[in-house]
């Protein structure tokens, strides 16, 4: 089947591809990565067909290589993506995403009254649940939950 | 005592159920045995962005005591936050004018934040509806105080138990000594399910009532808190529950001989002034025992004690 597969999106020579994100999250992933504002190439394909989550989108953005700071702000809102670094036009890495227990800096506290909503404070969670996705604040130690998420 | 001193204290999540201990113990140490002028050099910086006269009185009480020297504000209005300034300048300022901070504001995570800031250890005496740890130490030593014991009794708490930050607070405290609970409160103001989680998790029985005039008599402490009209989104529900949630002399007939009455204060109807005068009543005690608590705990992070 791999063999006579079109590829929806063209592969990369060098650079990092995205799989698996939820179709509709996309343009967030898109946004968490600032990839609106870079002169590489960027390719991606929404609606694609996925056994696993019905539809899916793919990024591919060439020369570019994620940091884990970047990757944990992904997997907040595409937990089951996959990232392939390709080099060469051969994948010779492989990254599951998986939610940190951890964040700091990633998320808004949905808590108008909160400190980080009033200060210049960086944020902090504790990861209380990866599915559904609850962020506790380590300051006003309210729940945001995947609802009321907002991405720095 | 060494693994308190130094420690900032802002959520009684804070506390280990052995620093707790520690706490309950020094307090009855410092109101059986006053401990004389342990804090004669120290100087307590007080900073009540919001007022709460009854938590600053007791703070400054809890220091004068035992000898040290209170600065600070009763509210935002007459230090330089009006001019604008940022929390962080504020306590970093002040920081250096004192050896502890005791921060009252209505923003949530404040203290928090100020511990993280500070040099020098902070007490959360409040932060919006988030925490009121030194509060939750003052119950629970009122508790163990009546009853001898924190283990297996059967608390009820009534009024507002949905936004109540005492009550959040008590009961997570509780939670760690076998605890039977019983809510009662207006449909609107019940107790939020999170609450409810963590005493499944812990395998704890608790039963949800709207009234509590046939129960009240299996109780060892009721917990009475305020029903406030601005809660309710109908002010018709507010007029049909009023009346409900207060707590009258001839209830507590067939109450248990060592049934205590508590409340956090300030009190307003729910709680007849008929109830007053029977030895039931504890809250006024209950307020002197926040003193103790609280000289315990600031002794315990200056390590006097």
């Amino acid at each position: 089947m791999g063999k006579t597969k079109q590829l929806s999106v063209s592969a990369i020579k060098n650079g990092t591809v995205i799989d698996h994100i939820p179709a509709d999250n996309l343009f967030t992933v898109i946004n968490i990565l600032g990839l609106e504002n870079i002169q590489n190439q960027v390719t991606f394909g929404t609606n694609l067909e996925s056994k696993k989550f019905g539809r899916k989108a793919i990024i591919k953005v060439s020369d570019i290589y994620f940091t884990e700071e970047e990757i944990n702000k992904i997997a907040l809102v595409a937990p089951d993506a996959r990232l392939n670094i390709i080099r060469n036009y051969e994948v010779v890495e492989k990254h599951e995403l998986t939610i940190p227990d951890y964040i700091e800096g990633i998320a808004r506290c949905f808590n108008p009254t909160c400190i980080t909503n009033h200060e210049s404070v960086k944020t902090k969670f504790k990861i209380i649940s990866k599915k559904p996705l609850r962020l506790k604040c380590l300051y006003c130690e309210k729940i945001t939950d995947e609802e009321h998420l907002t991405i720095i | 005592m060494k693994s308190l001193g130094n420690k900032s204290l802002v959520s009684i999540n804070d506390y280990s159920p052995e620093e707790i201990e520690q706490i309950l113990q020094t307090a009855n140490r410092f109101e059986t045995d006053p401990p004389g002028k342990i804090l004669e050099s120290k100087v307590i910086a007080s900073l009540f962005f919001e007022p709460s006269t009854r938590t600053r009185l007791s703070f400054e009480s809890a220091v004068k005591r035992l000898g040290g020297r209170v600065i600070g504000f009763a509210d935002s209005g007459t230090s330089s936050i009006t001019k604008g300034e940022s929390l962080k300048d504020t306590i970093l300022t002040v920081s250096n004018y004192s050896d502890l901070i005791i921060i009252r504001h209505s923003i949530e995570g404040s203290a928090r934040y100020a511990s993280e800031v500070s040099p020098v250890p902070v007490i959360n005496a409040g932060d919006g509806a988030n925490q009121h740890p030194t509060q939750t130490l003052l119950d629970l030593y009122s508790i163990q105080k009546t009853q001898g014991k924190l283990d297996g009794l059967n608390v009820f708490m009534v009024g507002d138990l949905k936004y109540g930050r005492t009550v959040h607070s008590l009961i997570i405290a509780l939670s760690n000594y076998n605890t039977t609970f019983n809510f009662i409160s207006p449909g609107e103001l019940r107790l939020p399910d999170e609450y409810k989680l963590i005493l499944d998790k812990k395998g704890l029985k608790y039963y949800e009532h709207y009234d509590f005039t046939d129960i009240i008599s299996r109780a060892d402490i009721v917990y009475m808190t305020r029903v406030q009209r601005e809660r309710f989104s109908d002010p018709l529900e507010y007029e049909k529950v009023k009346n409900v949630y207060v707590l009258r002399n001839e209830m507590l007939k067939n109450t248990k001989e060592n049934l205590r009455i508590l409340h956090p204060l300030p009190r307003v109807n729910e709680i007849d002034n008929d109830v007053d005068n029977n030895p039931k009543a504890y809250y006024f005690e209950q307020a002197l025992n926040g003193v103790y608590i609280r000289q315990a705990i600031i002794a315990s992070i200056l390590n006097v004690v």
